[in-house]
């Protein structure tokens, strides 16, 4: 249970600041320089800008849009928001007009504080649709003074005014943290939804604070952590680490000076305590070995030796064995000349804690971490859950699992194979949305949505969405996202979608990664003028189809699936874009989508023909539309049976 | 969009019936104009028309043989590209001319060149007023720098870069220089329709953050359209047109030139 005086962020964060004044709260790289703010400092922010807020006329229960990249002065608004009993509603700062518009309608939004003029610019246009929001505040002025709307105010003159509102009503602030609760909803995070309108999910400030608290006692979190605010504001994963767990536990929260220079800043920082999604972790892992490629032949055999060598030591590692004597022997060297270096390098060499959710990690990606003795570990939760329902232990740490719930979570698998889950994270209910909230909550049980179950260690093990598995005509069990992930493993694919429920075989629409292919063709000197050109290489159908093959192959080790192989396969003329509505802004196929839009294509992989001609409508990011024309191969790959040989 | 401005007292710039000849070419004739404080003028013109001519000649490259450049006033016709700095007019070029092999921060550093003062002995030493001086441009750097968004590039190569972000660096070293007039010599040549848009995006900002009066050569209409508040002419050497984009563009004067009338 909570104490009384400590139920709500705003009655924290000022804890903090009598406990920890100078202890760092925040920092910003800004112009060059990472700014740092106190603990002392953001509430006295955070509190200004709440006296300014006031002074607008803000009533309790009022909603606040925060939009713009991670910026001290958007933490500090949400504190500042939830101190007057009002409710954060973060938005992804990269949505186009109409899923702002949707969002700042549905949440009743009467004020916004955003970063910029970009986000300004949105805000204005779809202000007439949204007739209660009254105030659009922002951080950054640059481009706005030509502009003379009445509705905008910048920040500073925001906190002058609440300078002024705490000159008439002193103690002002402190009453109105007083009166907040700890069930009162703390934050209202849209989930951005693989079908249909995004859903608000209301946490409140106890869901949020039992939830961080619980899995800070489960990792030994302490206020010395130094953590990376550089995923989407509006994503519960970062409200959860950069904000809630670090205004319970104190530790500071560090915000990169642009999303261009995060894996710099990375390593100016060295957070001790780090998440990231698979295609990050990718990313990382990409660009150094870019860069051993390029150094001089025997460093390059150096790295690639001792990685080897790290590699087989953590797959024992993980299987619980003792690596082999020699490699025992040399690990200490490559720790020297390899390992360490390389961890520094990558800004990881402080990483106590480090996490990857959201979708699952490659094997070759989880060893290569791990075998740098960076503590990466998976976690499984949901917006629904105030981000938190499974983390793996210190030590207990397996490729294809979750891990066990945390302490106060209860997990159940339905008889339909949903895994349903109970614990004080479990949201209040969907913002004005009883419908939905009625089909999701069941005396106090959440349907995930997800197929899972639980493995001999009592390790949730997740295969899929819930409504996704299907089966073939033939009766075989289809996971579609399973396949998928397994085609994701390799470096040239970048996303997949498979289709097959009640069809004769499996068949997948592929995107093919354009830097790694790219440079695959390059290096083969292999001409092509755009990604359209490069995905109907017949080279490239070639270089995919050795990938299908391995999928289908590692298929034949797994039971109840090995029915279900890829069959055909073509290699999409676009990329899947969030702007086209094809994957939700945190890159989750929108599955029903895509097979409506891409029904030609999908009709083509169970007919005869070689090739399809397409014609695709894109969108841009400021709402304009073009078309993509192409002709679309088709390609085959072989079946395995469980003898083993040939094609089917 | 701009909030139309009152007439100022003197223009910045006054160029009155400037004159130059290469051997036999004609470059420019007679051409007189003014550019007033606070206003983005584009110049434009078929090739050969004399527009880097022109901004060769405000900014001291070429001295005229006939006419007076008045900046601020004063006649300044005859001084030097190094004068002409330093009144406060800063230049980018057609072809990017960046120090390829130092780093886009110090590119940038080298804009402010003109503003430091004192000796190179407490410059080698970095001691004293010289290191509160170089700490003060490093910050106004990284404003620019902030502000062209380049924090990623910060310590690249310039010579490594991509052709649009080099263009972009270019822009930022002559803003670090804190001109009161800026040319910009072909911005956008060679770009695609995103690094436009970003560089249209970037001299509006310049124009309404800094108050810098921008005059600058481009060929793509549309763009010239968007942002200038202002649009001069000129073919064979000779000013043609002169007024509000919209006039400019409808001028038969323009039209034929761009055009290609047959010529006496």
């Amino acid at each position: 249970m909570l104490e009384p005086g400590l139920d709500t962020f705003p009655k924290l964060a000022l804890r903090n600041a009598q406990r920890l004044p100078r202890k760092v709260a925040i920092r910003e790289k800004d112009l060059g320089i990472w700014q740092s703010h106190t603990w002392s400092q953001y509430v006295e922010q955070a509190r200004l800008i709440a006296l300014g807020l006031a002074a607008l006329g803000f009533a309790r229960g009022d909603k606040t849009a925060v939009v713009g990249d991670n910026r001290p002065q958007l933490y500090w608004a949400m504190l500042a928001t939830q101190a007057l009993g009002g409710i954060p509603v973060p938005l992804y700062q990269d949505s186009i007009e109409k899923e702002m518009q949707y969002i700042v309608d549905h949440a009743e939004v009467r004020f916004a504080v955003v970063e910029d003029q970009e986000q300004v610019d949105k805000l204005l246009h779809v202000r007439a649709q949204c007739p209660l929001l009254e105030w659009i505040v922002y951080a950054d002025a640059r481009g706005l003074r030509q502009y003379q709307d009445p509705c905008l105010l910048s920040l500073e003159e925001l906190k002058e005014r609440g300078r002024k509102f705490a000159q008439d009503n002193p103690g002002y602030f402190d009453r109105e943290v007083a009166r907040g609760s700890g069930g009162d909803t703390a934050v209202i995070a849209y989930t951005s939804g693989t079908t249909g309108q995004p859903k608000g999910a209301m946490l409140s400030h106890r869901n949020l604070i039992e939830t961080a608290r619980s899995a800070i006692e489960r990792e030994r979190l302490t206020d010395a952590e130094e953590v990376m605010a550089y995923l989407p504001m509006a994503w519960i994963g970062d409200h959860m680490f950069s904000f809630g767990q670090s205004v319970v536990a104190g530790f500071t929260t560090n915000c990169p000076e642009s999303a261009a220079t995060v894996l710099a800043d990375l390593k100016e920082i060295g957070p001790t305590y780090f998440f990231a999604p698979p295609r990050i972790w990718e990313n990382i892992l990409t660009s150094v070995m870019i860069r051993v490629d390029d150094t001089a032949w025997v460093k390059r055999r150096m790295v690639h030796f001792f990685l080897a060598l790290a590699r087989r030591v953590e797959r024992r590692r993980l299987a619980h064995r003792a690596p082999a004597w020699l490699d025992r022997l040399l690990y200490p060297l490559g720790w020297l000349l390899v390992y360490g270096p390389l961890r520094d390098n990558l800004g990881m060499g402080k990483i106590r804690v480090a996490y990857t959710a959201g979708e699952a990690i490659g094997p070759e990606l989880f060893e290569f971490y791990r075998s740098l003795g960076v503590n990466v570990k998976q976690l499984y939760g949901m917006t629904e859950s105030s981000a938190l329902i499974c983390i793996q232990e210190d030590g207990d740490v397996k490729l294809d699992t979750v891990g066990p719930p945390l302490p106060g979570v209860e997990v159940r698998i339905s008889e339909t194979g949903e895994v349903l889950y109970r614990s004080p994270g479990v949201f209040q209910g969907y913002y004005r949305n009883e419908a939905a909230t009625r089909e999701t909550l069941e005396d106090g049980w959440v349907h995930s949505g997800d197929a899972g179950f639980f493995d001999k260690d009592g390790h949730l093990k997740i295969i899929d969405r819930a409504r996704d598995v299907g089966r073939l005509s033939g009766g075989t069990i289809f996971a579609p996202k399973y396949l998928e992930n397994k085609l994701k493993f390799s470096p040239y694919v970048k996303e997949a979608v498979c289709v097959g429920h009640a069809r004769g075989f499996v068949g997948a629409l592929i995107n093919i990664d354009l830097a790694s292919v790219g440079n695959w063709a390059e290096r083969r000197g292999l001409a092509y003028t755009s990604y359209t050109d490069l995905a109907q290489k017949p080279e490239v159908y070639e270089l995919i189809r050795q990938e299908v093959v391995r999928v289908n192959r590692s298929l034949l080790d797994e039971e109840t699936l090995r029915g279900a192989q890829i069959r055909r396969f073509l290699l999409l003329h676009k990329e899947l874009d969030a702007d086209d509505q094809e994957i939700t802004r945190t890159r989750k196929v929108r599955r029903g989508f895509v097979a409506e839009k891409y029904a030609a294509l999908i009709e083509a992989l169970y007919g005869t023909a070689d090739h399809v001609n397409v014609e695709a409508l894109v969108t841009y990011e400021d709402g304009r539309t073009g078309t993509v024309r192409a002709a679309v191969r088709i390609s085959e790959a072989e079946i395995f049976s469980s003898a083993g040989a040939g094609a089917a | 969009m701009k909030a139309p401005a009152g007439p100022p007292p003197t223009p910045l710039l006054e160029v009155n019936g400037i004159s130059v000849r290469f051997g036999a070419v004609q470059a420019l004739e007679r051409v007189s104009l003014e550019i007033r404080r606070g206003e983005i003028v584009a110049i434009i013109g078929p090739n050969g028309a004399g527009k880097t001519t022109l901004l060769n000649v405000v900014s001291g490259f070429y001295h005229p043989y006939e006419g007076q450049i008045l900046f601020e006033g004063r006649d300044r016709t005859q001084l030097r590209p190094y004068d002409v700095a330093a009144l406060g007019v800063a230049r980018t070029f057609q072809n990017v001319a960046l120090f390829k092999g130092m780093s886009v921060l110090d590119n940038i550093m080298t804009g402010r060149l003109l503003k430091m003062r004192g000796s190179f002995l407490l410059e080698a030493l970095y001691w004293g007023p010289a290191m509160k001086q170089e700490l003060e441009h490093r910050a106004s750097v990284e404003r620019i720098i902030d502000f062209l968004e380049i924090q990623a590039i910060r310590k690249a190569s310039a010579g490594k870069l991509p052709y649009g972000l080099q263009k972009r660096v270019e822009l930022a070293r002559a803003l670090a220089a804190e001109p009161k007039l800026l040319l910009l010599d072909e911005p956008m040549a060679g770009m695609n329709v995103e690094e436009k848009e970003d560089m249209c995006r970037f001299i509006l900002g310049v124009n309404d953050e800094f108050g810098t009066t921008i005059a600058l050569i481009e060929h793509d209409m549309s763009v010239v359209m968007d942002i200038s508040d202002r649009v001069i002419a000129l073919d064979y050497g000779r000013k043609i047109a002169d007024g509000r984009p919209d006039e400019v563009r409808a001028d038969q004067g323009v039209i034929d030139a761009y055009l290609g009338v047959a010529h006496a």
